[in-house]
């Protein structure tokens, strides 16, 4: 069971791990602000309050997708390692590895885009990366994808070391996401939750990354041998199978934080338990066999796929709402909490979350997406729960964190500021995207018609106030781990770092 | 109503419940109990996951069969034997659509592929809202089964990203008065 003190010894960071996390969270937050100043410009343009043009437009979405996909596996990655090592033996070098790899894929990734004026997007659809019409080369959409394998392989090393972790301590997977407690025995009280998503983590995203790199070496091939050519809509099936495993399990492994900290601010136990198992178990299939909702529109998939698609989505939301988020508001329900900025965070990350699915599954519904695929609706509803649900997350546990510097929860006149102008940015921004697609204004298109621009501008407004709170949170969440822990921050009790 | 704002209006319901119950919980969160009625919150809240759970199993099953009875998307292995048929073929950045005008009343099969990149065909009624779409993919052809109801003059545009010219890769289709029979 997860524990009540508030900051116990075994999480104290020291040395390297201190140095290797604060480089993981400044690198993060520094880039969320830059990748939403990207999407501000962009939501601006769309707005007519700026002039982009259409290709340098298209880089910045191509910047802005992958930097943001990447940056939240980056920080959520962060999350899980945090409280993993607390259970298992992590090898900082795996850790530290899968930093510097995804630094040097960003570099390959920001090199492409604008210095050889990639524009294909993150998705790299199969073939747009090789018909840039002299906007861009091939072996500029090379280097976006060389990129992409570096930060693959990081994400792996720190998987499979993770996972020789688990096994050392559980001996097998199977053990360590709790199956054998999933028909009947006595649940072990103290059988971590983050070993549980930790584990289908490992098993969803190595998956999913495995069929990245398939996809992208067969690109890759398609590059250097345009004689081979790939099967477009195998392709867009690996493509969107890597794609969706990767950013899920950015939400599984950020919900740790949830797990784990959510209980020390309420003072209430969140204790494991059988229908906690269950749903842990389910998702980690649904996630792995959801993807075909991406590709709804198209009709040359086998129809059991799409029937599969849409089941599946609508499935996803029962772990999600019977357990997780029922499971926080019931250990929230009468605990008497103090509100700080960490406790204040998680709570919304589980609103995000939560409400963010609902648009997700009636999008992931065969007869709506016949006219909601590729609106405005499908930013509005992911933006949704990563901005308001897993990036809540994870700066839940920064700010845990700088408590932990000083022994008390950071709860400062700025924090309880910047925390309503994030929220209702984020509402704003968000609730603009969704009518836009009920509008039908398409998603990803730099040219938008006079009638489209109020939606645009609302969002441009939401867009501002998120980006303001932001700033504030890099500058505060930076300067709050870079200073000195005081002395003997460590071991302090739920009722003492609450009162 | 059209589609599009019958899942405005559900996804504001739901995510407006979503958001009623976090309202509720977060106001009685700085409250504190005794164990005995702790006990009593634990097991209403027991409860109450069970009639969510059952809750949600019904949507679940009804909400699968009323979309699913019957599937949105004609088969494609076989003749539809629609009224009328118009190939679409798109390429960067531009439609070719033949024949570039149908009746309306009558079933069209369009059919829809690509000469280079994922391209989308979505098809705007004449007030601006989507109609139906499917996605125009190289080496495959989409069949889509649309009835116009009324004539005038609709929108396709592109709906998949296909490069710089995404933007303004549409054209228009025709749509004119049935002929009395």
């Amino acid at each position: 069971m997860a524990s009540l003190t508030m900051y116990p010894d075994d999480e104290r960071l020291a040395g390297g791990e201190r140095i290797a996390f604060n480089l993981y969270i400044v690198t993060a937050v520094a880039l969320f602000v830059l990748m939403m100043l990207l999407g501000l410009t962009m939501r601006m343009t769309q707005a007519k309050w700026l002039t982009v043009q259409s290709p340098l437009f298209y880089q910045l979405l191509s910047m802005h997708g992958a930097g943001m996909v990447g940056t939240m596996a980056l920080v959520t990655t962060a999350v899980m390692w945090f409280f993993l090592r607390k259970y298992v033996q992590l090898h900082l070098w795996a850790f530290v590895a899968n930093y510097v790899l995804f630094m040097l894929g960003a570099l390959c990734i920001i090199a492409s885009i604008f210095v050889g004026r990639y524009g294909a997007l993150w998705t790299f659809l199969y073939p747009l990366p090789v018909r840039g019409f002299g906007l861009w080369t091939s072996n500029t959409s090379a280097l976006f994808m060389v990129g992409y394998l570096l930060i693959g392989v990081g994400s792996l090393l720190f998987y499979l070391d993770a996972a020789a972790g688990i096994i050392k301590v559980h001996g097998n997977l199977g053990r360590a996401l709790g199956l054998q407690w999933l028909f009947g025995g006595k649940i072990d009280p103290d059988h971590p939750k983050a070993v549980v998503a930790s584990t289908q983590v490992i098993i969803s995203n190595s998956l999913g990354i495995l069929a990245g790199a398939v996809v992208l070496v067969m690109s890759l091939v398609n590059i250097f041998f345009p004689t081979v050519v790939l099967n477009a809509l195998l392709a867009k099936n690996l493509i969107y199978w890597f794609g969706h495993q990767y950013i899920n399990a950015t939400i599984y492994m950020g919900v740790i934080a949830v797990y784990e900290l959510l209980p020390r601010y309420t003072g209430k136990p969140y204790p494991i338990s059988r229908p906690f198992l269950w749903s842990w178990a389910a998702s980690t299939l649904f996630v792995i066999v959801v993807y075909p909702h991406h590709l709804l529109m198209d009709f040359a998939q086998p129809r059991w796929l799409a029937v599969i698609g849409q089941m599946v989505s609508w499935g996803a939301g029962f772990p999600v709402f019977l357990v997780t988020v029922f499971g926080a508001l019931t250990n929230l329900h009468r605990s008497g909490i103090r509100w700080t900025m960490p406790s204040r965070l998680l709570i919304l990350s589980m609103f995000g979350w939560a409400a963010g699915i609902v648009p997700a599954i009636l999008d992931g519904t065969i007869r709506n997406n016949l006219v909601m695929h590729n609106t405005q609706w499908v930013p509005g509803h992911f933006h949704f729960y990563l901005l308001l649900g897993v990036l809540a997350m994870a700066m839940a546990l920064m700010y845990h964190v700088i408590g932990s510097r000083v022994s008390a929860p950071p709860n400062s006149s700025a924090d309880k500021l910047g925390f309503p102008l994030y929220l209702a940015g984020g509402l704003i921004f968000t609730y603009a995207f969704l009518d836009a697609g009920r509008l039908s204004v398409p998603r990803r298109m730099a040219e938008h018609l006079d009638s489209w621009t109020f939606t645009d501008k609302v969002g441009s407004i939401g867009a501002i106030l998120v980006v303001l709170a932001m700033l504030y949170f890099a500058i505060r969440i930076s300067a709050g781990l870079l200073k000195q822990p005081s002395a003997g921050a460590a071991g302090v009790s739920t009722a003492d770092a609450a009162g | 109503m059209i589609l599009q704002n019958i899942v405005w209006t559900i996804a504001l319901v739901g995510m407006g419940l979503i958001a009623l119950g976090f309202i509720y919980v977060i106001s009685q969160a700085g409250r504190t109990v005794d164990e005995a009625a702790s006990i009593e919150s634990a097991r209403t809240s027991g409860v109450l996951r069970k009639w969510l759970f059952a809750a949600l199993l019904v949507i679940f099953v009804a909400g699968s069969w009323a979309t699913l009875r019957r599937f949105p998307i004609p088969p494609q292995n076989r003749a539809l034997d629609a009224g009328q048929v118009v190939d679409v073929v798109a390429s960067q950045w531009f439609w070719q659509v033949t024949p570039p005008s149908v009746r309306s009343g009558s079933t069209v099969e369009f059919r829809v592929t690509s000469t280079d990149v994922n391209h989308g065909l979505a098809i705007y009624s004449p007030e601006g809202h989507i109609l139906i779409q499917t996605q125009a993919m190289p080496g495959y052809t989409n069949k889509l089964l649309y009835t116009f109801d009324q004539p005038g003059v609709y929108t396709l545009q592109c709906l998949e990203f296909c490069g710089v010219g995404h933007g303004p890769m549409k054209t228009t289709l025709r749509v004119v008065a049935a002929i009395a029979e």
